[in-house]
């Protein structure tokens, strides 16, 4: 069997036909934006919260990052934020809302609480849920009416996906990131490659990697297609979990260590889909179109299909020009943060690389926390001291620029190196320029005021 | 939900591939507590100039291309989880969407709001292009229940998961079921017990 399949089977309530069955879902997370109109479903239909220890509140998506202590100033996101109070507290869901200690984007706090354990399903209504998978568990991004699904009867019914596995093997250079490593995998399966499936990542270059790289590689399997990716857990996965908050003590830690250690595909395991990489091969990324697809290694150049309309249009909204690099690129922006890279040690590798430099003058540099926790982290550690005097702006934590529904957005026409995971038209703003690279990636740009191969300034 | 079973109407063609759901409603237009009202910012940035002037040369605008069922490149709907590019799409009007492939949490989405994400060949969606480009009046008959789309006298069939096709026709939404077997989750958390949580 498969890791996936384990899980799925251990969570199988029933079967309704060939292809579909009812999964139950152990952790249920929500946010401001994509669960107002469940509520009101349940209102209208008359019922509260099946279970209410399996559901979980933040307000993430629309919150400002700054004075996070005042009340929120444009008067929609104000709503959405306080309607998710006043649902919670009619409901009875405990929320990480603004000002409290636990408050960040939903797929930060999720891990860093101990909340996402192996062996789980977790579901919330964003695609991102993916991260949570780093953890080797079945998470995966849901619809509105799903949402409602799952406060009332905490079940789904679902059609069982197919299993693609993705081996990465060996070890990656230096400045080459996990970062890099998920969009060189995007950029060689498409945006479109793995729908339908749900992914496991393995090999030695992903055994390598910490837990917050594995959840960068995660978080980004939507981005092609994908319902969820996953890791198996190992050492590095229970060390990590070990201590936190919510994590089991104890005899319950000592049981679920055994459960967590049958979690893995099992030798014979057969998955519908296979492929397998060299981690030598791949140099930093950078996207230069409108999909996390159109991605190239900065040694390369752009090259698109010129017959297709679709490809024209986003270069076109992109400014660039097929066949030309993008080293050397003048950019205005550059945004670090979301759920895909704004975690310690995003936080802390931007911070080693650009102690004793300084942004360069024409560029913006917004530094944006997962959450609290992230943030007072980096404060003690003294990162905020370091990032302020090479003129990066600390903000507070949120998804901020990563879809700028705050008054974080990047000005139409410009071009911003984000750390985030979409580049679509308009994402972090009405005709902003989004070029997708790896925290490192994206300090290196801030500093030098356009597109650098950051392997050149590491010694 | 409202029920879908037959639907004769002309279609907008909309070729672009890989069209995202930030594209189908921007992220600035989801602060609504409630379900509707989301047409009229339906491919917003598309549609309408950042001074709010229609653009003329978007399908949408073009008086020629109306109805109710929306045909579009394929990998339509991937990117965000956001249901509300199902509400947009069925608040301005749609009732269906012809693609050659459909993002999957886009599909369960839509077929949550009874919108038919209906799928076809690569080669059958760029003959509805020409076919539309040709004659903008041009109906298209579409049948649940027996799973065809007729145009012009070519007749396709098409799939859907029976489970859904029963949910569509019916207007009936996975709640429902969900909530008919209560018994039988209350029986799985005792037999799951401590192991998976
Ligand atoms: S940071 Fe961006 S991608 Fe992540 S949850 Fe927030 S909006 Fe979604």
């Amino acid at each position: 069997m498969t890791l996936f399949e384990k899980i799925w089977n251990a969570h199988r309530v029933k079967s309704i036909d060939e292809n579909r069955d009812v999964i139950y879902i152990d952790q249920h997370l929500i946010h401001e934006v994509t669960s107002p109109q469940a509520f009101d479903g349940l209102r209208s239909r008359g019922i509260g919260i099946f279970r209410k220890n399996r559901i979980l509140a933040t307000a993430d998506h629309n919150v400002p990052t700054i004075n996070q202590h005042l009340p929120i100033e444009e008067p929609l996101s104000r709503m959405q934020v306080d309607t998710l109070t006043k649902n919670c507290n009619e409901f009875g869901v405990e929320l990480y809302g603004l000002g409290h200690h636990h408050q960040g984007i939903v797929h930060v706090i999720g891990p860093e609480l101990g909340i996402t354990k192996p062996g789980m399903t977790i579901v919330c209504g964003d695609s991102h849920t993916s991260t949570h998978g780093a953890f080797g568990n079945i998470a995966f991004g849901i619809g509105t009416s799903q949402v409602e699904q799952v406060m009332a009867t905490q079940c789904l019914i679902l059609e069982k996906p197919k299993t693609m596995r993705i081996n990465v093997e060996g070890t990656l250079q230096k400045g080459v990131t996990s970062k890099d490593l998920v969009l060189y995998i995007i950029a060689k399966l498409t945006a479109a490659g793995g729908t339908g499936y749900f992914i496991e990542y393995a090999g030695s270059a992903i055994r390598s990697l910490s837990m917050e790289a594995r959840m960068t590689i995660c978080n980004m399997s939507i981005e092609m297609g994908a319902r969820g990716g996953m890791i198996a857990p190992d050492e590095t996965t229970f060390a990590y979990i070990k201590g936190r908050k919510f994590a089991p003590v104890g005899q319950a830690w000592e049981d679920a260590l055994s459960y967590w250690k049958t979690l893995y595909s099992d030798e014979n395991a057969v998955f519908d889909a296979e492929y397998t990489y060299d981690a030598e091969d791949i140099q930093p990324m950078v996207t230069y179109g409108t999909n996390p697809g159109m991605g190239i290694g900065i040694d390369d150049v752009i090259t698109i299909d010129s017959n297709s309309d679709s490809n024209k249009k986003s270069l076109s909204y992109m400014g660039l020009a097929n066949g030309a690099s993008m080293k050397g690129l003048a950019i205005q922006n550059v945004f670090i943060g979301s759920c895909t890279n704004s975690r310690i040690e995003d936080l802390r590798q931007v911070a080693d690389f650009v102690a004793g430099k300084q942004k360069a003058a024409h560029v913006k540099v917004y530094i944006v926390p997962g959450s609290v926790m992230v943030s007072e982290q980096a404060k003690a550690e003294g990162l905020d001291k370091i990032f302020e005097a090479a003129g990066f702006e600390l903000r507070q934590p949120g998804c901020s620029a990563c879809l700028g529904m705050n008054e974080d957005k990047i000005p139409a026409g410009e071009y911003c190196v984000s750390t985030s995971n979409r580049n679509f038209e308009g994402r972090q703003g009405q005709g902003a320029r989004t070029i997708l690279a790896s925290p490192l990636m994206a300090a290196a740009a801030a500093i030098e005021g356009k597109i650098v191969d950051v392997r050149n300034y590491l010694n | 939900m409202e029920k879908l079973d037959k639907l004769v109407s002309t279609a907008v063609p909309l070729q672009i591939e890989d069209i995202d759901t930030d594209q189908i409603i921007p992220a600035r237009f989801l602060k609504a507590i409630s379900k509707v009202g989301f047409g009229e910012n339906l491919f917003r940035d598309w549609r309408y100039a950042s001074d709010g002037h229609e653009i003329a040369d978007f399908v949408l605008n073009n008086p020629i291309y109306k109805g109710s069922i929306l045909v579009a490149g394929r990998n339509f709907g991937c990117g965000s989880s956001r249901e509300h590019a199902a509400w947009a799409l069925g608040d301005y009007g749609f009732k269906v969407v012809i693609s050659s492939f459909f993002a999957d949490i886009f599909r369960g989405n839509a077929l949550n709001n009874g919108l038919l994400p209906l799928q076809v060949s690569q080669q059958t969606l760029e003959e509805i292009f020409r076919t539309i480009e040709k004659d903008p009046n041009v109906l298209l008959e579409i049948d649940v229940e027996n799973q065809t789309l007729n145009l012009n006298d070519q007749s396709i069939t098409f799939d859907i998961d029976p489970y859904k096709k029963v949910c569509l026709i019916n207007g009936f939404d996975d709640i429902d079921y969900l909530l008919s077997i209560k018994d039988e989750i209350d029986e799985y958390e005792r037999r799951a017990g401590e192991i998976v949580s």
